[in-house]
């Protein structure tokens, strides 16, 4: 027999802690559709008055910048090369610059 | 001290605690984290509704009478909750058609209450009100999603539905102090209650699919102190802890 | 879309050792590892292992506390208790959800922690049969889960490490909660003094084997602290912890049941007793006085439960698709 279809959908919770602020990612949560995200996002996440506004969204439908499999992450400095100092070719008889 | 608005804060105060109590009991247990926490939350908005009721029916009561010596040192007869919120919990489909009839009962009876004549019990139902219309949201849109969810939901909250509707009369049948205190403008007129009431549960059933049940026969009591079979063993273990040490401080 | 530019070909010749030895450098760097970055595969097996047992402690631990709950002597008390254990439900919650940015789905966890694979905190699996035993949890328990968390509040891992801080930010209530039962009790009549010592005698060596083994025989510790996951070992947090809750205990008037615990002017911490580590493994193994009981309790919860979380997926499935047909009818 099929595994029953019991587990609910991930979504992904994001709140306004004022007028003023941006919504904020603040972590997830499961639920089955839109009206109970909303729901279960102010039970778990704004049980301290965290909040005035939350959004969610399906976690499949944040589609996300994603290095190559290989690829490091530790990329902030890389895409800047031209910070670095070994970006400028100087020549060797120049000496240390 | 008039016992009729005495008599009537503890109504309101006992069945706040009462299901407050009930829905802890769920703390832990639920189906899922997410609704666990819902459940909690709605427990204690419960709790604290109950509270603020109790702290005032004490107030009335004088001689050093407080929310917790009436919530623990009270027989059960003294006990003026419907006999609805007792209830066990049994499964989640009984728990929540328990509290989508007495909510959607309890959002007509507050939206009164916020124009009620005492002051007090004014305050507290317009703190009150937006809790408990989210609460008999919330126990709607579950009675919805079981009613059409799948074949063993439909039958599990049909059947929660048929056996809970007995317990539904007694909340439009007010006794002598409700009746003085509608009377005065305190509280509503209940017997009109139920016009909303029924209007707004067939609405609800409709969408979920489910049968709404023949008037038939109805059980009562609770508003004059007699209870279920459930009701002692709710006190018993509510209530051990400050009777079992009467001088304790806690 | 099929077009793909040529990778950047330094990373192409970058090979796992390279890659693991930059990862290092990196978390040496005291940087933080977010859920696309490339991470060693054991780095991710050891969170997932850690977070999905913290999780599991998280939701195992609401359960000795939950039995209080209707008996709470006061109303004040009871609505402490209730959010408190609300909060366990809400810090699993967060926790699960920062192992599924790991790529696993939190049912997964679940069905591990009900078949009995995965483990969480032993300290669940002992009986809460007195009240003194709320405000011993929260003051001990909570005390000794908090020196843990504040720790890893810094930990290398970002979703971990900000559902530590949520975490941390909500705890500090909980222990307070605790401490005060007992200051009540310690205060109050002589068998609620009674209540509390007793409390105490059997909380206290389980909450200091909740850091876990000694440094010597803790395995994976080395790897972790590497990894910045932990930051401190298991016995310079529990010294932390017996050198700060002391003296809460002497201003409750109670006494901590270690006869070989003395303050040591040198090392300016307390000397404490050997702690039953045969204890502590048998817990481990499944022989506490709770552990089927707890475990049993969460399997019906969720089987319980099925019913219900099958029906709401059937209820937006049938939603989705009406809105849909309402759509194509437009």
């Amino acid at each position: 027999m099929d595994k029953p279809n019991d587990n609910w959908k991930i979504w992904e919770v994001f709140i306004r802690s004022k007028n003023g602020l941006s919504h904020k990612h603040v972590g997830s949560l499961h639920a089955p559709d839109a009206d109970m995200a909303i729901k279960n996002a102010r039970d778990v996440y704004t049980r301290r008055s965290e909040g005035i506004s939350i959004w969610v969204v399906p976690s499949e439908a944040v589609t996300a910048s994603s290095p190559d499999e290989k690829e490091p992450l530790f990329t902030p400095a890389d895409d800047k090369v031209y910070r670095h100092p070994t970006f400028y070719e100087i020549p060797s008889e120049i000496g240390h610059m | 001290m008039n016992l009729d608005l005495k008599n009537y804060t503890l109504f309101l105060a006992d069945n706040a605690l009462i299901l407050g109590q009930r829905l802890g009991e769920w703390c832990g247990h639920g189906p899922v984290l997410e609704q666990d926490i819902a459940l909690t939350n709605i427990s204690l908005d419960h709790l604290g509704q109950s509270r603020m009721l109790l702290q005032y029916a004490a107030k009335q009561v004088g001689n050093g009478a407080t929310e917790d010596s009436l919530a623990f040192f009270r027989n059960e007869g003294e006990f003026r909750n419907l006999l609805i919120t007792e209830l066990p919990n049994n499964d989640w489909a009984y728990t929540l058609a328990k509290h989508f009839l007495f909510d959607t009962f309890n959002f007509f009876q507050y939206e009164f209450l916020m124009n009620s004549k005492d002051e007090t019990i004014q305050a507290i139902a317009r703190k009150a009100i937006k809790e408990i219309a989210y609460h008999a949201q919330f126990s709607a849109e579950w009675i919805i999603r079981m009613g059409d969810g799948t074949e063993e939901s439909h039958q599990r909250v049909q059947n929660a539905i048929d056996e809970l509707w007995m317990y539904t009369g007694e909340m439009f049948v007010a006794d002598s102090s409700s009746e003085a205190m509608t009377k005065a403008a305190v509280a509503p007129d209940y017997a009109l209650l139920k016009e909303q009431w029924q209007e707004k549960v067939s609405q609800v059933l409709e969408i979920a699919t489910l049968v709404k049940p023949e008037e038939g026969w109805m059980q009562k009591g609770g508003r004059e102190g007699k209870h279920t079979e459930h009701m002692g063993y709710i006190l018993a273990e509510m209530q051990h802890l400050p009777r079992t040490y009467p001088t304790a401080k806690w | 879309m099929q077009i793909k530019f040529v990778k950047y070909p330094r990373f192409i010749a970058m090979g796992e050792v390279q890659l693991e030895k930059r990862f290092q450098d990196y978390l040496d760097g005291e940087n933080k590892i977010e859920p696309k970055d490339w991470m060693p595969d054991a780095y991710r097996k050891t969170l997932i292992r850690q977070i999905s047992q913290h999780a599991h402690s998280e939701v195992v631990g609401m359960l000795p506390e939950a039995n209080w709950i209707s008996r709470a002597p006061s109303l004040r008390r009871k609505v402490a208790l209730l959010a408190k254990v609300q909060d366990e439900a809400g810090h699993g919650l967060y926790l699960y959800s920062a192992a599924e940015t790991l790529g696993i789905d939190r049912s997964e966890l679940v069905d591990d922690l009900l078949s009995g694979k995965a483990k969480y905190s032993s300290i669940f699996n002992y009986p809460t049969v007195s009240w003194a035993d709320m405000g011993a949890i929260g003051w001990l328990v909570d005390g000794a889960a908090i020196a843990n968390q504040v720790m890893l509040c810094r930990t290398s891992y970002g979703p971990y490490a900000r559902a530590m801080v949520r975490i941390c930010k909500e705890e500090s209530f909980h222990q307070r909660q605790g401490y005060e039962i007992m200051l009540s009790l310690a205060n109050g009549t002589a068998e609620q003094k009674q209540m509390a010592q007793d409390a105490l005698n059997r909380w206290w060596w389980p909450s200091l084997m909740m850091f876990g083994p000694t440094d010597d025989l803790s395995p994976n510790s080395a790897q972790s602290m590497k990894w910045k996951i932990k930051r401190k070992s298991n016995d310079e947090l529990r010294q932390e912890f017996i050198d700060k809750t002391v003296p809460q205990a002497e201003f409750l008037g109670l006494t901590v049941p270690d006869k070989d615990l003395k303050w040591n002017e040198e090392k300016q911490g307390y000397d404490y007793g050997e702690i039953d580590w045969e204890e502590f493994y048998n817990v481990v193994k499944g022989n506490g006085p709770c552990n089927k009981q707890r475990l049993a309790d969460r399997v019906k919860a969720h089987e319980a439960g099925a019913w219900v979380r099958e029906a709401a997926n059937a209820y937006a499935a049938k939603e989705a698709k009406r809105k849909a047909d309402k759509g194509q009818a437009a």
